[in-house]
């Protein structure tokens, strides 16, 4: 038996096919996982992702720890509550984790944030996490008191205000892409994984189940795993173990963006490695790949770029806002506009692009 | 709960096979078995003429989740193959029973006996679960 969220019971209630998900027994839908997907792009859904874990960092170098532990630079969090993405780097500057980061300074803890990292990758986040926090006066709380859900689509913030407190309800409102603030015992967040606008919202396990039912009861339904991919395999955005790992550089990874460069004296793990690399000229890059035909682009596929090499894709599935094949696939870095795909002993013709096919409900590509 | 129709004949590779009037053999896959796949999105089919063995790869039926193979039931001739589920695939989750894959003329219709009736195909382990 796996790890279950305070939410295991009313996922199975409400007809959940469960699946194992980094030791965690979890929905992978509830009928109909391309429904559900159609659901978050045209209208809303809620997804438990209270397997996911949170960290609390505070204590007078809280900051410093930060800039050191992470290639993003908590530095850019200039008001309270914004958050940040970053890679999670080792020595080799492969990748331990991907983190969401948030500022939660208040007058009395001025120095404090919070990290969502993965849920696979709890046991050695926190390892590694602790290891490097030796030298900073700093202290880690992780939160597993805490459940989190998150409600993602067009209309996620509308509908959730409704079902709220009025002070919640205004901050609702109030909250920035990005940016995330307490009220009262919960943490409301507007951020997400599906490339709509949404919310991530943490707050006592105990309260969750009631959340829950009153969000589906509001006639927002619930979203399994299976649909969260395939929403975040077409906004473009990695899934940790799959399209990055601690083999893979950021470089390589679509996450070059996430590297804060500047100033040159913040001396963040992995940076030296990092820095050779980017003189060297990276050799790989995460590309997106489309197939024109019928048929399913899958993980591990071989891709061929004529002339140039060979890569493989890092994650593929179907994608029902498109009505075909998409992938993410990791090429030599001087790739082309065309490449081909070997399924079953087959190769297809596809198209290159950039690694982001569905944002707001548009199509990209 | 799956439905299972009583005239039907199962492998124990989730295939059901249906003997028609006319001596030919309907295939499809199972309901348990399209519940287990997922949202259907595309199917691939052998090519009409082809001599398949009984439990020879058929064809691949991929869903959003997973690509699975799927196998002749009996040894055949394929002779006729659902071109609408090029254009309707999820046709497969909504009616597995009237969704057919392929039609065989059997080498030995006798092969059909072989197969799981309805009732034993329901009690098998994995059908249950």
């Amino acid at each position: 038996m796996g790890l279950r969220t305070p939410l295991y019971g009313l996922h199975l209630a409400l007809g959940a096919k469960m699946v194992d998900f980094g030791g965690w027994d979890m929905p992978l839908h509830y009928g109909s996982q391309v429904e559900e997907h159609h659901q978050v792009r045209r209208d809303c859904g809620v997804f438990d992702v209270s397997h996911m874990t949170v960290v609390d960092v505070s204590g007078s170098q809280a900051k410093a720890y930060l800039q050191h532990l992470l290639a993003n630079d908590v530095e850019r969090l200039d008001i309270p509550g914004k958050a940040l993405y970053s890679g999670m780097l080792n020595q080799q500057a492969g990748v331990i984790d991907d983190s969401i980061v948030y500022l939660t300074a208040t007058p009395e803890l001025p120095d404090s944030y919070r990290l969502v990292v993965n849920a696979a990758t709890r046991d050695k986040d926190l390892a590694w996490m602790r290891q490097q926090s030796s030298a900073f006066a700093v202290e880690l709380n992780e939160r597993a008191d805490l459940a989190m859900l998150a409600v993602q689509g067009p209309q996620a913030r509308a509908k959730v205000a409704e079902l709220v407190t009025q002070a919640r309800a205004a901050l609702i409102h109030e909250l920035q892409p990005l940016q995330g603030l307490p009220e009262g015992d919960w943490f409301i967040a507007r951020s997400g994984y599906t490339g709509e606008d949404g919310l991530e919202i943490m707050l006592p396990a105990e309260q969750s189940l009631a959340f829950l039912n009153d969000l589906v009861g509001a006639g927002i339904p619930p979203i399994g795993l299976g649909a969260r991919d395939t929403l975040r395999l077409e906004a473009g955005m990695n899934l940790y173990g799959q399209d990055m790992d601690e083999q893979v550089s950021p470089l390589a990874a679509n996450m070059s963006w996430t590297v804060a460069w500047e100033p040159a004296s913040r001396d963040f793990i992995g940076r030296a490695e990092l820095e050779r690399q980017q003189k060297a000229g990276a050799s790989a890059k995460l590309v997106g790949l489309v197939l024109e035909e019928r048929g399913v682009l899958r993980a591990h596929q071989v891709v061929r770029v004529a002339g140039v090499g060979e890569g493989e894709i890092t994650s593929g599935s179907f994608s029902p806002t498109l009505g075909k094949a998409i992938a993410l696939a990791r090429v030599p870095a001087a790739t082309a506009e065309r490449a081909e795909v070997e399924i079953r002993g087959k190769w297809y013709p596809v198209r290159v692009v950039q690694p982001s096919f569905v944002r707001h409900g548009r199509a990209l590509i | 709960m799956s439905t299972i129709p009583a005239d039907l004949r199962f492998a124990t590779s989730h295939e059901w096979a249906r003997l028609e009037a006319d001596g030919s053999v309907t295939v499809g896959i199972s309901d348990h078995a399209q519940e287990a796949l997922g949202d259907v999105v595309f199917i691939e089919l052998p090519e009409v003429g082809k001599v398949l063995a009984a439990g020879q790869e058929a064809g691949v039926v991929e869903s959003v989740k997973a690509a699975s193979d799927i196998y002749a039931p009996i040894g055949g001739e394929v002779i006729a193959i659902n071109e609408a589920l090029a254009d309707s695939p999820e046709s497969v989750n909504s009616d597995p029973y009237g969704s057919w894959f392929f039609k065989l003329q059997p080498s030995d219709v006798s092969e059909l006996d072989k197969l799981l009736d309805a009732a034993a195909y329901k009690s098998t382990a994995d059908v249950e679960a």
